[in-house]
């Protein structure tokens, strides 16, 4: 059975779209066929992050439009043959995208895919309700910062009452991923602590992933975290994330700073 | 005090901010979490009405007010506390 899982935080430059790349590649490499639509209409971004921003030829729009069949506007991965993009449109307006439009395109992705990724716009405009209208299940990025969890809340909000599930009486899967994780900061008491967003959002943990440097250099090369560095810290905290998506138990690791000695020797090999 | 300064490698460590972080975001949740709910909420409706009734006589300084509502599972309470200028009530008596 095909699901739908939408990415979305309210605020801006949480970690959306490095997310929805970097799940949508480990679902992918855990064998299941993915396609990862993204819902920012005019600032599209997923197709840089995935590094296929010179291939997209017709995007979302095109097809809710009917000017494009979904096939032609599915771009497949090359280097993850079980992965494609489906692109937001860069110049059209948002207003474009219908409710009943983009619920035939979703119907008609259920029936070819395994997972279905919504990247959602920041806000809690039209594209964003679109991005989580059809969900299943959802991943809500949060920073411990006190404007992203007040965001999370808003957006937690949203999911249990605007969702085609939430209509029916049924219930969207809520699943809270934690990013930009600073362990020293949280360590001295100047971030909010893991347990304090949990209990404040009332949200089961999907994974929390540290802030790192290789995040940033994946985007800058154009491919997901979890493929251009396996072994770094975000990336198996984003694989673990997806094992735990997909139903495996996975023990949480809580990113820790790097200890005196350790810390040493760290600096010396680097 | 300041001799040890000298030998300490970095200053001395500012105060924990995430607690503050944390009360904040549970006080304010609180409150809008009841704004979203369906019906619009009786405590919400007083306080609009009750000051939007005051504003009408008097011009209310955002910062001689307080409102504070609190929750509870039988009773809930609703405290709105307006600071009205002196000589207000002079004014009134002999308008009327």
């Amino acid at each position: 059975m095909a699901k739908v899982l939408v990415v979305t935080s309210g605020k801006g430059g949480v970690g959306k779209t490095t997310s929805t790349a970097a799940i949508g590649a480990a679902l992918a490499q855990n064998g299941r066929k993915v396609a990862v639509v993204d819902f920012d209409v005019g600032l599209r971004n997923l197709d840089l992050v995935l590094g296929a921003e010179r291939r997209v030829v017709f995007d979302l729009i095109n097809v809710v439009q009917g000017v494009a069949k979904l096939p032609q506007a599915l771009i497949r991965d090359k280097r993850l043959e079980n992965l494609w993009l489906l692109p937001a449109s860069q110049t059209r307006d948002k207003d474009a995208l219908t409710d009943e439009g983009v619920g035939r395109v979703i119907a008609e992705m259920r029936s070819t895919f395994d997972y279905i990724v919504c990247d959602s716009p920041a806000g809690i405009e039209r594209g964003a309700t679109l991005a989580m209208r059809f969900a299943d299940e959802a991943i809500i990025v949060t920073n411990p910062e006190v404007s992203s969890v007040r965001d999370s809340d808003r957006i937690i909000g949203m999911l249990d009452s605007k969702t085609v599930k939430a209509e029916k009486g049924e219930q969207v899967a809520k699943h809270i991923l934690i990013s930009r994780f600073d362990p020293s900061r949280a360590a001295r008491g100047e971030m909010l602590s893991i347990e304090d967003i949990l209990e404040i959002l009332a949200t089961p943990l999907l994974g929390i992933i540290p802030e790192s440097q290789d995040v940033l250099r994946a985007s800058n090369v154009g491919s997901p975290v979890t493929l251009n560095s396996p072994a770094s810290a975000p990336a198996r905290a984003y694989a673990d994330a997806t094992k735990r998506l997909l139903g495996e138990t996975i023990p949480m690791m809580v990113p820790s700073e790097p200890k005196g000695l350790m810390k040493l020797f760290g600096r010396r090999a680097a | 005090m300041s001799i040890f300064r000298l030998f300490a490698s970095r200053p001395s460590p500012l105060p924990a901010t995430a607690p503050v972080a944390r009360e904040r975001l549970q006080i304010l949740l609180a409150h809008e979490r009841g704004l979203r709910d369906e019906k619009p909420d009786l405590l919400m409706l007083l306080r609009e009405e009750i000051l939007a009734a005051v504003s009408r006589h008097v011009a209310l300084d955002p910062d001689k007010v307080i409102v504070r509502m609190e929750r509870g599972k039988n009773v809930s309470t609703l405290e709105v506390d307006v600071e009205l200028p002196s000589g207000l009530e002079r004014m009134f008596a002999v308008a009327s």
